[in-house]
């Protein structure tokens, strides 16, 4: 079903092309490599600025955090857990597209990913960085967090190997190591061939350093095909395991409103929705920003809508049958943490979220909406709050209304939560715009083979 | 095209991607080594105290019993270090004018105590009674080694939880009969644990490693 | 000020344990920003954004900017950034000293408590206690078990005391008008003050003093009235019950002190009365009440019947089988109508009519006295009017309760008086001159004296004013000379108990400060030389000489009292002049208007706890508010004032105007408005600033507890801050409870919910626990919330006092808490405690999901917590079902003042910031218990160990031990077929269980009720 190669030409004009006509392989390679190796556009730098300041206030936050403790933040006893752990699910959550994109529509053959991998896989680094900031400013003795590390001691202790949150340790670090090295291996071609182009002697040495000697001859296609696919697969399972294993970290629990099966699947569609939200808001204002549109077109914008509408129409199915089982069990605790979330001091939240997540997310049935480029760039963002909504209703309202109503209490942030969680966004888009700047953002060489004519990819594989 | 790298450069991408591995787990080992070393337990380091007190001297010449100083040592959670006065019992009749015992004369003219060094310290949030441990027959050497052959005193062990847990673990390893907890000579009969088996036995000697036995 | 620079600004808000000493302005500046927050979050509870909320929250936003980050933070950020660089890993500990004795005292075992027997005396009644004492510093107070006033519990004030022997705040020098000055100089100016009296014989010298049932004081002013024979001796103290004096001097003739046998009594009337939780011998009275309450399987099922009739709802209604809200004139007329339904002689039934409710009462209650004659009891509360008390003691006397329940003994105080009218008529010498030398002896009448007195003007004509206290307090202001007192834990001393015992205190501790004794002062005064202890025993030897006195000495000495020293019953006749006097003047009373209640607060009492942490902090009964005292009003009366909790009202009384937080409590009484007395302290200390509004403003010689009183809504919000937010149960069967019938019908009730879950229904191999199992055994009809246990628990276990602003944070560090549930009618609720701490669950869900296993199970069933191993992820919190545990979200305790070193347990560890704590079952209570048996070789004793809550506990609710003991007294409970757990559906299987609640209604009021 690869569409590019023409095999089967009645479908083409149907469906617009992953590569608009007219590109050879040396404009291909020009216009990318020309984001990095031309001049710095003068709005990068206020972006980046932008980013910068919103860094800034991350570091400003987590000194006080530091000098303090995390009585600065809004949690009590009994909403232990606030911002940190909703943000932490967050970016998690945002993480998988990547993944999901790069490896498994590899493995699926699907070669519209190619212009979008690359960038994809970055957010997921990026994403995964500041998820995995959280669970260490969380701890109230955060410069131990090594104890939560299999490390042998003086005290002979290991860590409690039943807790989710070990669970945890292992998950997103072995993520953040498999997709750093997927995204570093894709990488190692084009930084090749920015190697050879640059001019600048200090570019080419440091592009030269990272290109490992990579001279495209056969052997080293035939290594990095071989690998590439090797941590394809190595991720494909990952894409499902983190987030049902971040999810484990409440259904484990016995709190009505964590304590319930349906999470892990839930957790990642969730994921994968706001993935790919987060996606469609880098890609559209990338593509309009260094004129890919040939490249980004608007079939891979609707392929991203399309599996928001299924993602999404999966969380609404966990919504409904979360109320369902609610109902059903005749539990009353667990009946009343699910009327709390529609009737509770936070049903806001809850009516936001059904906006956000179920309503928006099915507006994509309509064509019109599909394509409209605006539509999916508006819709994509109040997605990605949505998610960030569900987690705060897992979190805290589920929390602050647990069984014995003497000891319920609200959450309310303070200013240092929405500091902390400002600053991470600010934190991932520095690291973006670096990336973009110093990078190919869009997999040069890969692109090649989408090429009318190209059929390196099929003799590859 | 010219080449940006010489040749060499291969292989220095080689060791350093090696190394970078093998300088990690080195790191972990030796923080290890470090919190284990005696610099960091102070074991074995003498620690130096106002008055050169020797225990090899008056344990092992004089034949003092360790309960003449230490008189809590049975019945409270501190062995007791001595006040003054039991120094001075002695000291008032023989090396009564030393220089080196003029701190001991000095305090307790003046009434004002000691100020010894401690050796043996463990953390603070740790809860370790001596009565408990004497009368369950284990003895002084177990934890202070050979007091007696030491001229000044040191720290024998390194009092971090992995040692207490080693006894903690297997109490019948170290158990002696109840006469033989301040004899500092007593070797165990080779007598295939019979014996420890007895005593555990009779004196209800329970391992104990929940956190609260030491940490409340 | 040490601690002025390099505060981190958090701390400042954290009360007394964080210190808040120095210049508050840091203290203030810090506090704002949280403050804004919190209002922002209570308006969106109240589900509706204010303009005002919408202003808080851009403050909030510029806020940061505004907290400057002090050196100390700046330490800490460089300490956790090295720790954070792996350097904690090969830190070092520093090398300690050891100091050991140069004589050691005899029978001294370091490590080891010496425990101590003394009393602790609140307007001069002696509240007998054992003060344990670690290498000589007292850090522990519990009851004394021979003494017949305690039995071995005491009330929370006794439990909060050790925390003002330690008060950083204590006057420490003496003053002199505003500069330091010394005893010296101090006893010079009394000497020339002294001289000039002794001419005049003394007219122009005046001693006030709190209530004595000291004879060695007594005996001392005695010695002093002699060379100044016109001097006078006033006595004071805001709870002088005056009233209670004065009716048996109308009643009896002379003013007797009286007493209650409630272990005689099967129907108990209390009006307007917290018999059970306050005023002198309220620890035993609560004793022999619920011992007649509790009922045990195959033992005779009787329970006593308690009506309470009150204003406020106190502990003592919370228990009370029916309780009826009926403002204080209401009060008067139903017992004038009770004495008149009895036929009383004398009695008339007033014209007034009572509200409905009150009038069946009056009938039914009536009906159930006659039937138990002489196995009953009426009592009135300290605060009502003279004829009410003179009714009540008619009542008694008519139903023959005099002897057996009702007990007349001579007067406990060695000259009782009627103090306010000897205090107006001090204030009154001072105004017009006649004073010249006043001494002020550990008494504040300057804030606690009724206001139209205006006593502080009149001291200010006083050319001599000495004072002697533990803190320079309002009256210390204005005294030219004062003098930090000891405390009673740093002194000798003798007080009387209420049932008359003569107790003696002796010193703990060497004196902290340069501190007197009032006996010291009145020695030199006297111009005696020689130590208050011999004073003490010469005067011991005139009461008990003879030969065997050294004997007695030891022993008294030993025991804390003189055995045998109860003063006996004494027949007495009842005047019906009198009687009928009273009646007549109630019968012509009437019942309308608004009325204020002024009582005293639950927690500061008379305001002398107002400086004290572990008190502030204690919710209370009924409200579980913090910090404050309020406007108390009705449903029913905030709904016509137009106001709801956190609105501001002004009451006026004659006395004066002030304005108050409302607070809206359930089963309050109509027309009527409660503020508890105590708060709103000038100069109370530290911690006293700033908690609510002085209600002594609107007390008046005339209407000493309240009267008419205006309450008008005005504009302001005070955000009341209280620890539980829903009081209603939610149809969870949490506090299972039944009528006796209903109990006797069926005793299964506490269980139709169906049982627990089967042992092994668990993921994980079921643990066998062999050798001891500890667990607790609530009996949660005996509860009163009288709040002991958690005062008792902060003090045994180190925990540390928040404040005012992390409480409403909801992050207060109680290990124990009562929770308090309504239920029924808004205006008339039943209410129920229930006291919660670690169930020490043994599917403890906290433990599975602790990263690092810094909380595990002991073979001993207890779920033990490692505070040097928790590393704060608050997951643990979060899954347990009970919400039992408590985290350091900053570094809560204060390390920093050396005199607060003094007060902590070394037995349980000091917890840093970032770590979790909760009830331990007093680990360290079982661990020295389990070493001494081990060291004797045998099984721990079944009540060898005994928690800190069990064992102040009045009423014996709480039992503590081996459930694998079949004898011990816990398993017993817990075999009690109204024995539960809470959630046990959840399958925690938690040690602490609960037997369900009785009550004894009158099945009369119950059908129309």
């Amino acid at each position: 079903m690869s569409a590019p190669t023409g095999s089967t030409p009645r479908f083409v004009p149907q469906r617009p092309p992953v590569i608009a006509a007219g590109h050879t392989s040396a404009s291909v390679t020009d216009k990318i490599s020309s984001v990095v190796l031309g001049g710095t556009p003068r709005w990068l730098f206020g972006a980046f600025g932008i980013a910068f300041t919103g860094f800034m206030v991350f570091l400003f936050a987590v000194t006080c955090l530091f000098a303090k403790g995390v009585g600065i933040w809004g949690i009590n006893i009994p909403v232990g857990w606030g911002f940190a752990i909703i943000c932490f699910v967050w970016w998690i959550g945002i993480g998988h597209a990547g993944t999901l994109i790069s490896a498994i529509l590899l493995l699926l053959r699907q070669s519209w990913r190619t212009s979008i991998n690359r960038f994809a896989e970055a957010m997921t680094l990026f994403a995964v960085a500041q998820a995995g900031l959280y669970p260490i400013l969380h701890l109230g003795r955060p410069w131990l967090f090594y104890w939560l590390l299999p490390l042998p001691n003086t005290m002979t202790l290991w860590p409690n190997f039943r807790s989710p949150l070990i669970w945890d340790v292992f998950a997103v670090s072995t993520y953040m190591t498999v997709s750093l090295m997927f995204w570093y291996v894709g990488l190692i071609p084009d930084l090749a061939t920015l190697r050879d182009r640059t001019k600048n002697p200090i570019g080419r040495t440091i592009y030269g350093m990272m290109a490992m000697g990579w001279r495209g001859d056969s052997r080293h296609w035939h290594n990095y095909e071989t690998s590439y696919y090797l941590l394809a697969a190595l991720a494909t399972p990952l894409v499902v395991s983190v987030h049902t294993v971040v999810s484990f970290d409440f259904s484990v629990g016995v709190i009505p409103g964590w304590h319930t099966t349906i999470f892990p699947p839930y957790f990642v569609a969730g994921a994968i929705l706001s993935g790919f939200a987060m996606v469609a808001n880098l890609a559209i204002p990338l593509r309009h920003a260094f004129g890919l549109h040939d490249f980004i077109t608007e079939r891979h914008l609707e392929n991203m809508a399309k599996i928001m509408i299924v993602t999404g129409l999966i969380v609404t199915y966990g919504y409904a049958m979360e109320l369902f089982t609610a109902w059903y069990s005749a539990n009353q605790y667990e009946q009343y943490a699910f009327l709390n979330r529609i009737h509770g001091p936070y049903r806001f939240t809850w009516y936001g979220l059904i906006f956000c997540n179920t309503v928006c997310s099915q507006l994509f049935w309509f064509k019109r909406i599909r394509n409209s480029v605006k539509a999916l760039f508006v819709l994509s963002l109040v997605i990605n709050v949505g998610m960030w909504l569900e987690r705060f209703i897992i979190v805290v309202v589920s929390l602050s209304r647990d069984f014995l109503p003497s000891s319920w209490g609200m959450y309310f942030p303070t200013k240092f939560d929405w500091m902390t969680f400002i600053g991470t966004l600010g934190f991932f888009m520095s690291l973006m715009f670096l990336f973009i700047r110093f990078l190919p953002m869009i997999s040069i060489f890969e692109m090649r083979t989408l090429l009318p004519g190209s059929k390196t990819k099929q003799e590859a594989a | 095209m010219p080449q940006i790298f010489h040749r060499s450069a291969n292989s220095i991408a080689r060791v350093s991607i090696f190394g970078a591995a093998m300088f990690g787990i080195g790191a972990l080992f030796l923080t290890l080594a470090i919190t284990r070393s005696s610099w960091a337990t102070r074991r074995d380091t003498v620690i130096p105290q106002p008055v050169p007190f020797s225990h090899s001297h008056h344990v092992s010449d004089i034949g003092i019993d360790c309960r003449y100083c230490h008189t809590s040592v049975e019945s409270g959670r501190y062995a007791g270090i001595p006040p003054t006065q039991t120094c001075m019992n002695c000291h008032s009749q023989i090396w009564k004018d030393s220089p080196m015992l003029e701190p001991v004369r000095a305090s307790f003219k003046t009434n004002t105590p000691m100020q010894w060094n401690r050796v043996h310290d463990v953390a603070d949030f740790v809860y370790f009674n001596h009565s408990v441990h004497v009368n369950k027959g284990i003895g002084c050497v177990s934890c202070h080694g050979r007091v007696d052959r030491m001229p000044l005193m040191r720290r024998e062990n390194t009092l971090q939880m992995e040692w207490c847990l080693a006894c903690h673990r297997h109490p019948e390893r170290f158990v002696r009969p109840l006469d033989q907890v301040f004899n500092m000579e007593y070797d165990a009969p080779h007598d295939g644990g019979v014996l420890a088996k007895k005593l555990v036995e009779e004196r209800h000697v329970q391992s104990l490693t929940n956190c609260s036995t030491c940490h409340r | 000020m040490h601690d002025s620079d390099g505060r981190e600004p958090e701390h400042d808000t954290h009360g007394h344990d964080a210190g808040v000493r120095g210049s508050q302005e840091p203290a203030l500046a810090a506090t704002r920003a949280p403050l804004m927050e919190r209002e922002l979050w209570r308006s969106l509870e109240d589900r509706g954004r204010t303009p005002a909320a919408r202003v808080r929250v851009q403050a909030e936003i510029l806020a940061p900017l505004a907290e400057p980050t002090s050196r100390r933070s700046f330490l800490q950020l460089m300490g956790a950034s090295m720790a954070l660089a792996g350097l904690g890993a090969c830190a070092r500990q520093p090398i300690e000293k050891i100091v050991p004795y140069v004589k050691q005292p005899e029978d001294l075992v370091p490590g080891r408590p010496l425990f101590f027997a003394t009393a602790l005396t609140i307007a001069g009644v002696a509240s007998p206690v054992l003060v344990e004492s670690h290498e000589g510093r007292p850090t522990k107070i519990e009851g004394n078990p021979e003494h017949p006033a305690s039995l071995g519990a005491t009330d929370r004030f006794a439990q909060a005391d050790i925390m003002r022997l330690y008060d950083p705040d204590r006057s420490t020098v003496v003053m002199h008008l505003d500069d330091i000055s010394t005893w010296a100089n101090c006893t010079e100016a009394l000497r020339v003050a002294l001289g000039e009296q002794l001419a005049k014989r003394g007219a122009g010298l005046r001693i006030l003093t709190p209530s004595v049932t000291s004879p060695a004081l007594a005996a001392q002013i005695g010695a002093v009235l002699a060379q100044y024979p016109d001097a006078k001796w006033v006595q004071y103290d805001p709870d002088g019950r005056d009233a209670v004096r004065e009716a048996s001097r109308r009643a009896f003739g002379a003013p007797m002190s009286v007493r209650y046998d409630l272990s005689n009594a099967d129907v108990v009337v209390t009006l307007d009365s917290d018999l059970l939780t306050s005023g002198p011998g309220n620890v035993r009275y609560a004793r022999d009440f619920m011992r007649r309450r509790r009922i045990h399987e195959g033992e005779s099922a009787t329970m006593n019947r308690l009506y309470a009739v009150e204003s406020m709802p106190t502990s003592t209604g919370s228990v009370a089988d029916h309780r009826v809200g009926l403002a204080p004139s209401e009060i008067a007329l139903f017992t004038a109508a009770l004495a008149a339904e009895l036929g009383v002689a004398g009695a008339t039934r007033p014209s007034a009519a009572l509200p409905d409710k009150a009038a069946r009462w009056v009938v039914a209650v009536a009906k159930e006295l006659a039937a138990h004659r002489g196995r009953s009891l009426v009592v009135a509360g300290d605060c009502l009017p003279v004829e009410v008390q003179v009714l009540a003691f008619a009542i008694n006397a008519a139903l023959g309760n005099v002897g057996p329940t009702f007990v007349v003994t001579d007067p406990i105080e060695v000259r009782p008086t009627a103090q306010h009218e000897e205090l107006a008529a001090l204030a009154s010498d001072m105004q017009s001159g006649r004073v010249e030398t006043l001494l002020v002896l550990e008494s504040n009448p300057v804030y606690d004296a009724p206001v139209d007195l205006a006593f502080g003007d009149a001291m200010r004509r006083v050319p001599n004013c000495f004072h002697l206290g533990l803190y320079r307090d309002e009256t210390a202001e204005l005294c030219q000379w004062h003098v930090p007192a000891v405390h009673e834990l740093e002194s000798w001393g003798d007080a009387r108990a209420y049932d008359g015992t003569l107790s003696l205190q002796q010193p703990l501790v060497e004196p902290l400060y340069d501190g007197h004794s009032s006996l010291d002062v009145l020695m030199l005064v006297a111009g005696q030389t020689g130590t208050v202890l011999d004073l003490i025993r010469s005067q011991w030897q005139v009461l008990y000489g003879g030969a065997g006195f050294e004997k007695l000495w030891r022993r008294t000495l030993h025991d804390g009292f003189a055995s045998g020293s109860q003063f006996v019953p004494r027949g007495v006749e009842l005047r019906a002049d009198a009687v009928r006097d009273a009646a007549t003047r109630l019968a012509g009373t009437s019942a309308s208007g608004n009325e204020v209640v002024l009582r005293f607060d639950p927690n500061v009492h008379d305001g002398r706890f107002a400086n004290n942490g572990w008190l502030q902090e204690v919710p209370k009964p009924w409200t579980k508010l913090v910090w404050d005292n309020a406007a108390i009003v009705s449903a029913a009366m905030a709904h016509e004032l137009g106001v709801e909790t956190g609105d501001m009202v002004e009451l006026q009384t004659d006395g004066g105007k002030v304005e108050a937080g409302v607070w809206v409590l359930p089963g309050h009484a109509e027309r009527c408005v409660t503020a508890h007395l105590g708060y709103g302290r000038r100069r109370g200390g530290n911690v006293a600033a700033g908690a609510g509004f002085d209600a002594y403003a609107l007390s008046t010689t005339r209407s000493r507890w309240g009267g008419p009183v205006q309450v008008r809504k005005v504009a302001g919000h005070r955000t009341l801050v209280t620890t539980q937010e829903h009081h209603d149960m939610m149809r969870r069967n949490l506090v299972r409870r039944a009528t006796l019938e209903e109990f006797t019908a069926n005793p299964h009730f506490a269980h139709e919910e169906g049982p627990a879950p089967a042992r092994d229904e668990s993921m994980f191999k079921t643990f066998e626990y062999k050798g001891n199992a500890w667990g607790v055994a609530i009996d949660l009809g005996s509860c009163t919330g009288c709040n002991a246990c958690v005062v008792a628990c902060n003090s045994e276990n180190n925990i540390a006092v928040v404040g005012r602003d992390q409480v409403r944070r909801n992050r207060e560090m109680h290990w124990i808490r009562i929770d308090r549930y309504f239920e029924g009618d808004l205006n008339d609720p039943q209410i129920h405690h229930q006291p919660v701490m670690c169930m020490q669950c043994e599917n403890a869900p906290c433990e599975q999901v602790c990263p690092v296993a810094a909380t595990s199970h002991s073979p001993e069933g207890l779920n033990d917590m490692v505070y040097n191993r928790c590393v704060g992820t608050r997951y643990c919190s979060n899954n347990c079902p009970y919400k039992v545990r408590r985290f350091n979200f900053y570094g809560y305790q204060d390390v920093k003042t050396p005199v607060l070193q003094l007060m902590r347990n070394p037995d349980v560890t000091i917890r840093t910031r970032g770590v979790m704590e909760k009830c331990t079952y007093c680990v360290q209570r079982i661990n020295h218990a389990r070493i001494d048996a081990k060291n004797e070789n045998r099984p721990i004793r079944d009540g060898e160990i005994v928690t800190a809550c069990q064992q102040v506990c009045p009423t014996e609710a709480i039992v503590f031990g081996d459930i694998n003991d079949p004898e011990s007294k816990v398993a017993k409970m817990k075999r009690e077929t109204r024995n539960y757990g809470v959630l046990e559906d959840l399958n925690t299987r938690p040690r602490t269980t609960y037997v369900a609640k009785l009550r004894n209604p009158n099945s009369e009021l119950e059908a129309k009720a």
